[in-house]
């Protein structure tokens, strides 16, 4: 719960501190501050998880073991895209300070979304998640894919959020409670059609959200518009933020009726992996392949969703968090340069080889390579799947899915490596980002080596603690 | 704690080679390819009953060990990896295009992958040992060779990665059936053995493919002359002395012993294909006029022999008294020296002619006789001829495919016995346009042997010699490990 409350008021610090501090190098100094004061709020909160105190709200908000240990890990993720990406954050436009502003308020919308136990506040969470993303892809205001990204992603947001709505109404009205346990417990004996009706409008909505296909027309053009050094926040926190809403809210009320959405969720889940990964063969730029890429992510995530069981709900965490930081590396290039086709990546390792060796790292792990932490993300969703039963040619077509999305990942590898060129770079890479990139890579190599560390997450807590102690 | 420093040292090394300057990293090199096999070595003195092991729990929440175990087969493969690479090394030490920092140091992390999938007695592990080995040569590939080796490495890659995901699949679905749950060779048996028969049909398919692509064995083989042809030598050599081998070793470890079922159903398939694999790729050898791709199919026509036995008896093909097992074994030690040998001379002749058209070649004979002499002894043993190391491998293999208890076991073994008179004709015909004929314009100038290509090709050609003159020198190990 404090890190509900701190994101909130640091967010409404930082607004106000645009208007103390004139210099930008301050703001972004008091942004990754106050990401560390964040982290340290999601670690208290994940001490005192699971026990009854933190059930607030009658019951409306519970911060549960599992919760916390996400919320836990994605500020650690976003003080990593922080301390990476401050400075072109604030190079997008004038308005420093809202950026990191709104960041903030989208990290409070991540943690209700992982500590939910009651419909509004999902809606609640959707809600706070969406809107500063609207307003952050079209944050470089002169620039008019920009302005289009942001007006797109709000009609199709907006839209998305009525259906949600539609779906939760339609729930209530069979069940009656908007409380996730009642609806679990309800669910149980005889159905109507009205609930039934609502979980599909529930995945609808929420496939806009994480853009699974037929719902991700808006993805390509959205992230593409948006100011390179916002789109990886957008692409990895927020969409991981979505999913674990989504995956809470199908395993904990609807898991009774697994049979029932099955088969449409594993529907979406194909197409979701086939459109985004034979799209993203043909894409000529590396940021809209990317873009596309992240629709096939999501479809791999899906499977999270779709396996009713323990080992997927860790496994999402794992998985997210391996996304995230693997997506941060790649994008990392691509603020650098300044032609974002596959020729502008040519002859970069010679240019700037940390550069591109960490990339290669990072586009590696999305494939899922071994010993990098995609690996053991993508094996804990097909085992979780597997588990599932009944289900193999989902997985099977999945791992044909993977072994296509290599091709394009390793496209990029192959123009900084194996051709030669001169890539124009905007600027150029610093000591401290060189720092800083080959600790995201060494990080994305000892979770792909000892995955335990976030899966078995109990155990982490109290190795954490006891070295803290002692 | 051998084995862990047999797999870490070369990683250590290579990553120092990185930031050295080519003549500094060759010394790592070397250092490294010495070290393994003292190494190999040092750890079968160690052995209780046949094995060395490690073992240290891995991840836990899947119960993966980070288990090694090397027994005789292990050694082998080993050994072999350590002298490749060292007699490699060895005709490198000259200056040349690939002699630098990142060259080295990517053979090295490949040396790694390559002990790792040899040595790895836990099924996750072995599969990430097995991709492992993939990247840096993927990289190898792409960057030295000839003008179309990024397409062709990159074709490489995709292939051979599908095909790992499909064992992935497999490994997965394997590890979580019955009570056994876990990653470990014993528990893989044992629960392959409990596995019913459509299950048993399906996983074989996924592991085969894998490895199939691996070997390669027909239809899955069109990545490889290319590859071959277009990597640069000491590369292809990692590829056809090396690589091919994890193929037959995953099957002698992995496949084999743990879907029983499988094999026996799909036993005729695999034998048909690795027969049209044999006479297929001889029938391309013979009309080869680039002499890499003709010892890229030679290559596909022996393995696909070796692949071929292994199938033969699937009921026992784990027993100890299976003569073809032996045969397979000792022929996959003999294959890497052998065309290891024949790789380093073609290095020669390319460093020397500049082509690898065999059009553009001939009489060198009378100029380097030393050269021919080795050319001469590899290639024999390449045939398969009596007093090469080959032959008595060879001779149990057919012998093995001729007792199979396939249907087809007379048939296969003829055809496969063509394989024997073309392999004669091509690589005859090679030598024929390599060493005899005129002199021609390009080849006036070769200059015979250096010390530092003649000391590599005279330990092969003594070690072919002297295991064809007194086999028993590997078959009475080979025997006592079974």
């Amino acid at each position: 719960m404090i890190a509900i409350i701190v994101s909130a008021i640091l967010g409404v610090v930082l607004m106000f501190a645009g208007i103390f501090f004139p210099k930008s190098k301050t703001i972004r100094a008091i942004a990754v501050v106050a990401f560390a004061v964040l982290l340290g709020a999601g670690f208290i909160d994940f001490a005192h998880a699971g026990t009854p105190s933190e059930i607030y709200y009658n019951g409306m908000i519970v911060i549960s073991t599992y919760g916390a240990w996400f919320n836990l890990l994605i500020i650690a993720c976003g003080l990593m895209y922080l301390l990476i990406f401050n400075k072109s954050i604030a190079d997008v436009g004038k308005n420093d300070a809202e950026y990191f502003a709104l960041m903030l308020f989208i990290m409070c919308g991540v943690f209700l979304l992982s500590s939910y136990n009651h419909l509004l506040i999902l809606f609640l969470g959707i809600e706070i998640l969406s809107i500063p993303q609207y307003i952050l892809a079209g944050s470089d205001k002169g620039n008019l894919k920009s302005n289009e990204a942001s007006l797109k992603y709000f009609l199709m947001g907006a839209f998305s959020t009525g259906i949600l709505l539609m779906g939760i109404t339609l729930v209530y009205g069979g069940v009656g409670s908007f409380d996730i346990g009642t609806i679990a417990m309800t669910l149980q004996g005889a159905i109507s059609a009205l609930p039934l009706v609502g979980i599909l409008f529930i995945l609808i909505a929420f496939g806009f959200k994480v853009s699974a296909a037929p719902m991700h027309w808006w993805t390509a053009d959205v992230y593409d518009g948006t100011p390179t050094a916002i789109t990886p926040f957008m692409a990895t926190i927020v969409k991981v933020g979505a999913f674990i809403g989504f995956i809470r809210l199908f395993h904990l009320s609807f898991g009774q009726l697994h049979q029932n959405w099955s088969v449409a969720l594993a529907v979406l889940i194909c197409l979701t992996m086939f459109i985004g990964n034979l799209t993203a063969v043909y894409q000529q730029s590396v940021k809209r392949m990317l873009a596309y890429s992240s629709i096939a992510q999501a479809g791999f995530m899906l499977l999270a969703v779709f396996s009713n069981n323990e080992l997927a709900e860790t496994s999402i965490i794992y998985y997210g968090v391996a996304y995230t930081l693997a997506s941060l590396g790649v994008f990392a290039v691509l603020i650098k340069l300044k032609d974002y086709t596959f020729d502008g990546f040519n002859g970069l390792a010679k240019k700037d080889p940390v550069l591109a060796f960490t990339a290669t790292i990072s586009l590696l792990s999305l494939g899922g390579i071994p010993i990098t932490a995609g690996f053991f993300a993508k094996y804990f969703l097909l085992k979780a799947t597997l588990v599932q039963g009944q289900w193999i040619w989902l997985v099977v077509f999945a791992v044909i899915m993977a072994a296509v999305s290599v091709y394009y990942y390793l496209k990029v590898i192959r123009a900084m490596y194996f051709e030669e060129g001169t890539p124009e770079m905007l600027s150029p890479t610093t000591s401290i980002e060189k720092g800083l990139l080959i600790l995201n890579a060494v990080l994305i190599i000892l979770l792909g080596v000892f995955p335990d560390f976030i899966l078995e997450y109990k155990a982490s807590y109290m190795a954490i603690r006891d070295m803290l102690v002692s | 704690m051998i084995l862990i420093l047999l797999i870490i040292l070369p990683i250590v090394l290579g990553a120092l080679s990185f930031a050295l300057e080519g003549k500094n990293a060759w010394y790592l090199g070397i250092l490294s390819s010495l070290a393994t096999i003292l190494m190999s070595i040092t750890a079968l003195g160690q052995a209780k009953e046949g094995v060395t092991s490690v073992k240290y729990a891995w991840i836990k929440s899947i119960g993966a060990d980070f288990s090694l175990s090397m027994d005789g087969l292990g050694f082998l493969m080993c050994l072999l990896t350590g002298i490749v690479f060292l007699l490699t090394f060895i005709v490198l030490s000259k200056k040349s295009e690939v002699t630098s920092g990142r060259f080295f140091g990517l053979m090295l992390l490949s040396q790694a992958g390559l002990l790792g999938v040899f040595l790895a007695y836990d099924a996750m592990l072995f599969y990430v040992f097995w991709e492992l080995a993939l990247i840096p040569v993927y990289f190898l590939c792409s960057l030295f060779g000839g003008e179309n080796r990024i397409k062709a490495s990159f074709k490489f890659f995709i292939y051979t990665f599908l095909g790992s995901l499909l064992m992935l699949v497999a490994i997965i679905y394997i590890a979580q059936q019955g009570s056994f749950s876990g990653f470990s060779w014993e528990s893989f048996v044992a629960t392959g053995a409990d596995l019913g028969t459509t299950e048993q049909i399906l996983l074989f398919a996924a592991f085969f493919i894998a490895f199939a692509i691996k070997m390669p064995i027909f239809p899955f083989h069109t990545w490889q002359p290319d590859t071959y042809e277009q990597s640069s030598t000491p590369v292809t050599i990692v590829l056809s002395a090396l690589m091919v081998k994890m193929g037959l070793f995953a099957i002698i470890l992995w496949l084999l012993p743990v879907l029983k079922g499988g094999t026996a159903y799909w036993m005729n398939v695999v034998l048909v294909l690795s027969v049209i694999s044999i006479v297929y790729a001889s029938c391309m050898a013979l009309v080869q006029t680039n002499i890499k791709r003709l010892v890229a199919y030679s290559s596909i026509a022996h393995v696909g022999l070796m692949c071929a036995v292994l199938f033969a008896h699937p009921l026992d093909a784990m027993a100890a008294d299976n003569i073809g097992l032996q045969g397979v074994v000792l022929q996959m030690f003999n294959h890497g020296i052998n065309i290891l040998g024949m790789w380093l001379l073609v290095y020669v002749i390319e460093d020397r002619l500049g082509t690898q058209d065999l059009n553009k070649m001939g009489g060198v004979a009378k100029i380097a006789p030393v050269f021919t002499v080795a050319l001469v002894v590899v290639s024999l043993a390449n045939i398969g001829l009596p007093l090469t190391n080959s032959f008595p491998a060879e001779f149990m293999m057919f012998t093995s495919l001729f007792t199979s208890s396939s249907t087809y076991a007379i048939g296969l073994t003829v055809f496969a016995g063509l394989a024997i008179i073309l392999a004669a004709v091509y690589t005859l015909g090679m030598v024929q346009k390599v060493a005899f004929g005129g002199l021609k314009e390009n080849t006036k100038s070769f200059k015979d042997l250096s010390w530092n290509e003649m000391v590599p090709l005279v330990i092969i050609m003594v070690g072919i010699l002297a295991i064809g003159f007194y086999p028993n020198l590997l078959m009475d190990f080979i025997k006592t490990m079974m």
